[in-house]
């Protein structure tokens, strides 16, 4: 590997190391579920930049992008239950607070 | 020309870390949801910038869009909360959010003067000439069936999610 493509790598895990900071960030230091899904999203940003440099950097980037297509699918998937998770409990709560999650039944 | 992609690159990442400290930051959600797609876009023009135009193409469609328009219809059937509540809530999150920019600029350092020289990873060349086509039909194609299940699972559980008592009972009639 060059000295420009070590250098592209380790700058790019840092910027994404960060990110995964700021996303662990909002989760963590918020009760809103829709900002925590949102922390969520951002940490799969993370994952998909850093599998997208893998594959640049190994030269594979045709299965780098089977998996972060794979990814995307995965994503969305997720995002849509949890949104519907999070609609259903305000229905129930009328507050959007994480917390009173215990209260759902059923 | 390298100089160039390395600078490219710096910029764009900057400009991805800011847009996603922004989504974190900001006390609106629709907002945060805004930056959320900026986010995305400026990933899918990493991607684009890194030849991975398939995977950019998605990102922008299904994460800038899809995903923004979900957001965006959860933050609609959610009621707003009282404009005074809101205020206290807003100085709350300041108060809580200020240590974000510190802890990265510290997170950063320390990645930064640790971690530069970070790996030599092995530079396997096995299928490096494949297209997408051929490494997700041919040697990914158990994804596809993986991903197919996904989306049906997905399908089936929102169904489920927004099943209201009066459907069951009417079901239940029939």
């Amino acid at each position: 590997m060059s000295g420009d493509m070590a250098t592209f790598f380790s700058v790019s895990v840092i910027f994404a190391v960060l990110m995964i900071c700021a996303a662990l960030y909002c989760i963590l230091a918020t009760r809103n579920l829709i900002r925590i899904l949102i922390g969520m999203e951002l940490m799969t940003k993370s994952v998909t930049l850093l599998l997208a440099v893998g594959g640049y950097i190994s030269g594979q980037m045709a299965v780098a992008q089977t998996y972060i297509i794979t990814l995307i699918v995965l994503e969305v998937v997720v995002i849509a239950i949890a949104a519907g998770i999070v609609i259903g409990s305000f229905r129930h709560n009328n507050d959007m607070d994480a917390g009173r999650m215990n209260n759902l039944k059923g | 020309m390298t100089y160039d992609f390395n600078t490219m690159n710096v910029v764009l990442l900057g400009m991805f870390l800011a847009a996603g400290v922004w989504t974190v930051m900001t006390s609106h959600l629709l907002k945060s949801a805004i930056g959320l797609a900026v986010t995305s876009i400026m990933l899918t023009l990493l991607l684009f910038h890194l030849k991975a135009t398939l995977a950019g193409v998605f990102e922008l469609s299904v994460c800038a869009g899809l995903i923004t328009v979900i957001f965006i219809s959860a933050i609609s059937l959610t009621k707003p909360v009282a404009e005074t509540e809101a205020r206290k809530m807003k100085m709350k999150r300041l108060q809580r959010f200020i240590f974000l920019p510190v802890l990265l600029f510290i997170a950063g350092w320390l990645l930064s003067s640790r971690m530069i020289h970070l790996t030599n990873p092995a530079h396997t060349v096995a299928d490096a000439a494949a297209t997408v086509q051929q490494a997700l039909w041919s040697g990914r194609r158990f994804d596809l069936v993986g991903q197919i299940l996904i989306i049906l699972a997905g399908v089936f559980g929102i169904v489920v999610l927004f099943k209201t008592k009066d459907s069951v009972d009417g079901d239940k009639k029939q």
